[in-house]
């Protein structure tokens, strides 16, 4: 029986008409978009970085260097307890992921037992009775500490990006220790690499005067010093050893705010200090008028001015060798804040925008190519129920983009491709209908058991060929690189919408011009 | 089904000369996998000087890289291979590039992969194909008999494994996209097989005495004309891309065309024959003695 009840018709319609309406915004420029009544579906189809230009950057959180700057702590902490209580120690150093040291006298074991334990409430300490001692991060609060640098580094990173001025940055965590950073649009990704890789982590500290010139060379320091390197302000000249004191003055968490500005005609940052800093600040410029004093910023002195007099406003500035850009990125830098622990980029994709505009061209052109080619084939092959097919491909094709549209899924170059390849596939459901038919007819049947036939028929088989396809796309998306998950996701879209144009719109077609015509032959 | 044996004997080879070939020389791999950096480069004037470029870059330091026109004469693309020196080396390797090409070139598109991301990218290939043919031999199985779901399994294994070869003998770049193109492959082939399979069900039930040589070979024939008009429209839709869509997905297009090709192929000369050889009729026989009303899993 050739039947189509009317209500189907109605909810197949409705169903392209709306495919129509949520396809549409994509015909229009977005500044007529804006002008339309709100009730209207306004949004187009989302392009990928591949297709509009911008950079995707995939960072990674140096999650161990969280763990040995706890551990360089617990290190500090448990050399200072042992001094204070006296005890005898040697080879206090990290082994792997404890911090590890040896008593002189065993037999004050428990004594300093209690003393060590206050070091660190997170680590557990264990001793020998020979006087070997451990003191070992609990798993549990190295992996609390991970998760929160990562989540950290996720707000800095975001602060940083919005300090730019990039419009919709996409952010977001991958698995444990990433990052994905999407740019849409940015012309300079070496800059905004540079800013993503800095730690930014800035103290105020002392310049250990005491160190000789000797000692300065060969990169050995005096006690409770480091040595630590001032980049040239010749360029071309190496940079220049300086001794500093470990003890910091400030650290970049009390800065309020910092701006390029420019002083004697050189641009400069100028910082401001919250409270705390500001009477830190102050103490020790009080104390140390006529000495040096060095900005440090991620263990390279950016200067080292001489203290005049005290410092106690609470602000300053910072000059060293910078250039515009460089003064507006540290102030940035130092806005935004420090990174709980170093970020490397892993991987990056860059498309500029003249790749982009040409990709969206090339795919533009493959896909009017492929129409014409699939759509002239199918004419010749089937004729009037050719012009049938066509008409569901080209509804197959509005309901890709309404539900591309309206998903808020975005199109890539090769999600494109799946589009013109899903053209020349969404015939496939047609061509086993129609094939079937031409056989029935064959058989000796009537048009209408023909056609019932051939819809009946082909429907398991389209079902069930077309589902192993979905299978692969499914398995495409898990894969999950970027633009090869905008491939999958329409190819899934345009098994679905195929499925559904070549089934229901087609066979609308056909029986409602079995019912006008009433043909005693099938022109196929 | 005549020409069976010699299909074996040549799919055989085809298999054995790319399972060769990928041990013998490998594959080309892109940085997707390898790791290393690819930069596609155009000249602001005039076409690109690639023995100027060449000479630039060579005295870099940076080991394995090559440089070649691409697209239009203006182009080029530049790649180099991973940096010793992990992935602050890559980017210190971009800059270098940068500077040494100097202003006179648009970068329209700089990636670049570090070795982690590498290697799990290779790992993450290999599980997404390996569950294709499982979860595809899979809902074989569950709509069709276990017969169907291995012969599925072996027709789009070996269409997966010569489209590899291929790409193993021509040196083609094997990157994320070929990868996509692979797995679409799969998808693609089954359905050509599964339409035929579905048919065999179907003329097994009809027809109970026919020898199964016989049987086989009509329902390839009958649904002949619908394998290779699909084949051709899907390659018509291909052509379009390998003449407009870029070289960006150039590879990809290229591998589908492949996979047409041999999925038709493989189709009427693997996934059909190989039936023969798994005592097929006992099974949907007893099917459909203790079968439902509709004769086991089928809704003819």
């Amino acid at each position: 029986m050739v039947h189509y009840p009317q209500w189907k018709a109605v909810l197949v319609l409705l169903a392209c008409l709306a495919g129509m309406l949520y396809a549409l915004p994509n015909m229009i420029p977005k500044s007529t978009l804006e002008q339309l009544p709100r009730w209207l579906p306004a949004r187009q189809v989302s392009l990928g970085l591949d297709l509009r230009g911008g950079s995707h950057l995939l960072l990674e959180v140096d999650v161990n260097a969280v763990r040995t700057e706890r551990l360089n702590s617990i290190l500090d902490g448990v050399r200072t307890a042992l001094r204070a209580a006296k005890g005898g120690y040697v080879n206090l150093g990290i082994t792997g992921d404890a911090v590890t040291f040896k008593l002189r006298d065993p037999s004050e074991r428990d004594t300093l037992l209690s003393t060590l334990q206050g070091v660190d409430n997170e680590a557990a300490v264990t001793m020998t009775p020979d006087g070997d001692g451990v003191v070992r991060l609990s798993e549990l609060a190295v992996a609390a500490r991970r998760k929160a640098a990562v989540e950290q580094s996720i707000e800095i990173v975001r602060r940083r990006i919005d300090e730019t001025g990039t419009r919709e940055p996409t952010i977001i965590r991958q698995g444990e220790d990433r990052i994905l950073v999407q740019l849409p649009g940015v012309d300079d990704p070496e800059r905004m690499k540079a800013l993503l890789g800095k730690t930014a982590k800035l103290v105020f500290r002392l310049v250990d005067l005491r160190a000789t010139p000797v000692e300065l060379t060969s990169g050995r320091a005096p006690a409770g010093s480091e040595i630590l390197f001032e980049e040239s302000r010749q360029p071309g000249q190496p940079p220049v050893p300086m001794a500093i004191q470990r003890r910091v003055i400030v650290s970049g968490e009390n800065l309020v705010d910092a701006q390029a500005t420019f002083q004697n005609g050189e641009p400069v940052v100028s910082f401001k200090f919250d409270s705390i800093g500001a009477r830190r600040f102050g103490d020790t410029t009080v104390e140390n008028v006529g000495k040096p004093f060095a900005i440090v910023l991620d263990n390279k002195v950016i200067s080292a001015p001489v203290v005049r007099e005290p410092i106690l406003g609470g602000s300053g500035v910072i000059s060293g060798s910078f250039s515009v850009q460089s003064a507006q990125d540290l102030a940035l830098l130092l806005r935004a804040g420090a990174l709980p622990a170093p970020l490397t980029v892993v991987e990056e994709r860059t498309v500029g925008p003249g790749l982009g505009a040409d990709s969206i061209a090339a795919g533009v052109n493959a896909s009017i190519l492929g129409g014409v080619l699939v759509v002239g084939f199918m004419l010749v092959a089937y004729g009037l129920f050719g012009i049938f097919a066509n008409i569901a491909l080209f509804f197959n094709m509005v309901l890709i983009v309404a539900l591309l549209s309206a998903l808020g899924a975005t199109l890539t170059l090769p999600g494109i491709a799946g589009m013109v390849l899903t053209m020349g596939m969404a015939v496939d459901a047609n061509v086993l209908i129609y094939e079937r038919m031409r056989e029935e007819i064959r058989n000796g049947r009537s048009v209408i058991a023909a056609v019932d036939a051939g819809f009946q028929r082909a429907f398991a088989t389209i079902i069930d060929s077309n589902l192993t396809h979905v299978i692969a796309g499914v398995l495409l998306f898990g894969l999950g690189s970027g633009p090869i998950r905008g491939f999958a996701v329409t190819l899934v879209i345009g098994i679905a919408t195929s499925i559904f144009t070549a089934i229901m719109v087609t066979r609308l077609l056909i029986v409602r011009w079995l019912m006008w015509t009433r043909p005693k032959a099938l022109p196929i | 089904m005549g020409g069976r044996r010699v299909g074996f004997a040549f799919s055989s080879a085809l298999t054995l000369m790319a399972i060769f070939f990928f041990f013998h020389q490998g594959l080309a791999y892109g940085i997707d996998f390898k790791g290393g950096i690819l930069m596609e480069v155009r000249a602001r004037e005039g076409v690109a000087d690639l023995a100027l470029m060449r000479d630039k870059l060579g005295g870099l330091g940076l080991g394995e890289h090559d440089l070649q026109g691409f697209g239009q004469p203006s182009d080029a693309a530049i790649r180099i291979a991973q940096q010793p020196g992990g992935e602050a080396a890559q980017q210190r390797a971009v800059e270098k590039v940068r500077t040494a090409l100097g202003p006179g070139f648009d970068y329209r598109r700089v990636e670049f992969v570090g070795p982690k991301i590498g290697d799990e990218l290779v790992r993450a290939g290999i599980i997404a194909a390996v569950m294709a043919l499982l979860g595809i031999m899979a809902y074989i199985w569950f709509r069709f008999e276990w017969q169907f779901a291995l012969g599925g399994a072996a027709t789009v294994f070996h269409d997966m494994i010569t489209t590899v070869g291929l790409f193993s003998f021509t040196q083609m770049q094997f990157d994320l996209n070929t990868l996509a193109a692979i797995l679409t492959i799969a998808g693609y082939s089954l359905n050509d097989t599964v339409v035929v399979y579905d048919r065999i069900r179907e003329d097994l039930r009809k027809y109970k005495k026919m020898p199964l040589v016989e049987l086989f070979n009509l329902a390839l024939n009958e649904t002949l004309s619908r394998t290779v008009l699909t084949s051709l429209t899907t390659m018509l839709a291909l052509v379009a891309l390998v003449m407009f869509g870029g070289e960006v997905i150039s590879g990809f297009s290229i591998a589908m065309i492949w996979g047409v090709i041999v999925g038709t192929y493989s189709t009427c000369f693997i996934s059909v024959p190989l039936l023969l050889y798994m005592n097929m009729r006992r099974q949907v026989e007893a099917d459909d003695v203790q079968g439902s009303p509709a004769g086991g899993k089928t809704v003819p």
